[in-house]
């Protein structure tokens, strides 16, 4: 795909180069997940990858939060060498599938409270994170299992600022959300960014993702290139 | 304190607290060990008999009531991907086991004091003073094998199909060296069928390596286990 060797690319790259991929490769039981993708992705941007199903949108996130393991080629995220242990990165990533993670018999603050705990937050960050999500109200006392589809997105969001998460990997976010809730998550996605994390989006909607999104990204049976 | 017991204590709480949220142990766990009770009563229907049987019966019951309760434990991990977000957050997952194992653990020592007061009130058994502390001992010991067997094979079973019937069938056959030892321990504390004190320590041995073999493989082997 790309030229040179992998060596030289990885030496080559500058510090706030959040995800940095030549040529990896992930293998799914004896299928082909992703058939060596090269991608760099900067701090502070809002990557959409688009691409039919099956193309590999959902390996690569997967790769990226050190959940797939890496066949072959290079792979660097948050500089730690995923090659090398795909563990050590996991702890810095947030990764939104189709579920949110969250334990519907606790309160909203209680699940910020709890994730925001395993990386030590402070009173205060937990209360930064709900603030920032617009959680901060009478939302923050509910039980998660009376809340709206895009409350528990937001509320999912915030466990990952909570986290401290650099990396935000979403899987379809905008998947059962209504327009208000679509317009809460793209702002909360755009605050995000302009807050320093970095944010990969895989996504159907592409009007609105596309909107959202500072670069475009086609996954073409398991590899990436420029839309 | 560590980050590892830190996250530990943090998993233990929410398991707790979740627990006082929803109150299914106490609303639904609790009863069926009630019923079960009652069930062993009505098909044996004989005083001495139940009396010689009660510490077989009380941990059978628990046996039972602890699948329930394994079943529920990793029921709210799995409800929305909260198991997934653990292994995506990088939570020390030795942290994980010891955290679940622990709230297991005193739910478990909760249905235990209620089953041996159901065996004191529906069975007749007395509990001598003197076979107290073999008695408490016993609990205590039993109660940590369970719940780390409980917790190892529930993280075991939490993505797999049919986990509801999976459970069962992995979980029972591992748990039989805490029943059988269990069980003679407890008959021992209560006299019962001529047992002496003395002759239940050995049983509370076999329950305390048997606790710590699968306390110490927990913690090793969760991570692989909930892994894909």
């Amino acid at each position: 795909m790309a030229a040179g060797s992998v060596e030289d690319r990885m030496s080559a790259e500058p510090s706030d180069v959040v995800v940095h991929l030549v040529d990896a490769v992930a293998v799914l039981g004896r299928f082909p997940a992703l058939a060596g993708v090269t991608l760099d992705v900067t701090r502070g941007e809002i990557i959409l990858l688009q691409g039919p199903n099956g193309a590999g949108k959902t390996s690569l996130l997967r790769l990226c939060a050190g959940l797939l393991p890496v066949a072959r080629g290079a792979a660097e995220v948050l500089g730690v060498d995923l090659t090398l242990d795909r563990t050590a990165v996991r702890h810095r990533v947030g990764m939104l599938g189709h579920t949110n993670g969250l334990y519907a018999d606790l309160t909203v603050t209680e699940n910020v409270r709890f994730w925001g705990a395993t990386v030590g937050a402070t009173a205060g960050e937990v209360h930064g994170a709900l603030v920032r999500l617009g959680l901060d109200g009478r939302l923050a006392d509910l039980q998660v299992a009376r809340l709206s589809a895009g409350q528990k997105r937001r509320t999912a969001l915030a466990c990952l600022v909570a986290r401290r998460a650099e990396l935000w990997l979403l899987d379809e976010p905008h998947a059962g959300l209504d327009a208000a809730g679509r317009d809460e998550l793209d702002a909360t996605l755009r605050a995000a960014a302009a807050a320093g994390a970095t944010v990969v989006v895989a996504s159907h909607e592409l009007e609105r993702a596309g909107a959202l999104a500072t670069r475009v990204v086609d996954i073409v049976a398991g590899q990436a290139g420029p839309s | 304190m560590t980050r590892g017991w830190h996250i530990a204590r943090l998993v233990a709480m929410k398991d707790l607290r979740i627990e006082a949220r929803s109150r299914v142990v106490t609303n639904q766990v609790l009863p069926f060990a009630a019923v079960v009770m009652m069930l062993f009563a009505f098909a044996l229907d004989n005083d001495s008999i139940l009396t010689r049987v009660a510490p077989g019966l009380v941990w059978l019951a628990a046996l039972f009531s602890l699948l329930v309760m394994v079943q529920r434990s990793f029921a709210v991990e799995t409800a929305d991907g909260a198991l997934d977000a653990v292994r995506v957050a990088g939570i020390p997952p030795g942290s994980v086991f010891v955290g679940k194992s622990l709230a297991l653990a005193v739910q478990l020592l909760v249905l235990e004091v209620l089953l041996v007061l159901i065996a004191v009130v529906l069975y007749q058994v007395d509990v001598p003073l003197g076979g107290l502390v073999l008695l408490v001992t016993t609990c205590l010991l039993a109660t940590a094998g369970l719940a780390c067997v409980g917790t190892i094979y529930g993280g075991l079973a939490a993505g797999a199909k049919g986990r509801e019937t999976l459970l069962p069938l992995l979980m029972l056959p591992v748990v039989a060296p805490v029943l059988i030892g269990a069980t003679r321990a407890t008959e021992a504390a209560l006299g019962i069928g001529g047992a002496s004190i003395g002759e239940g320590w050995p049983w509370v041995g076999l329950l305390a390596l048997f606790g710590g073999l699968f306390a110490a493989g927990g913690t090793f082997a969760f991570g692989p286990l909930i892994d894909e």
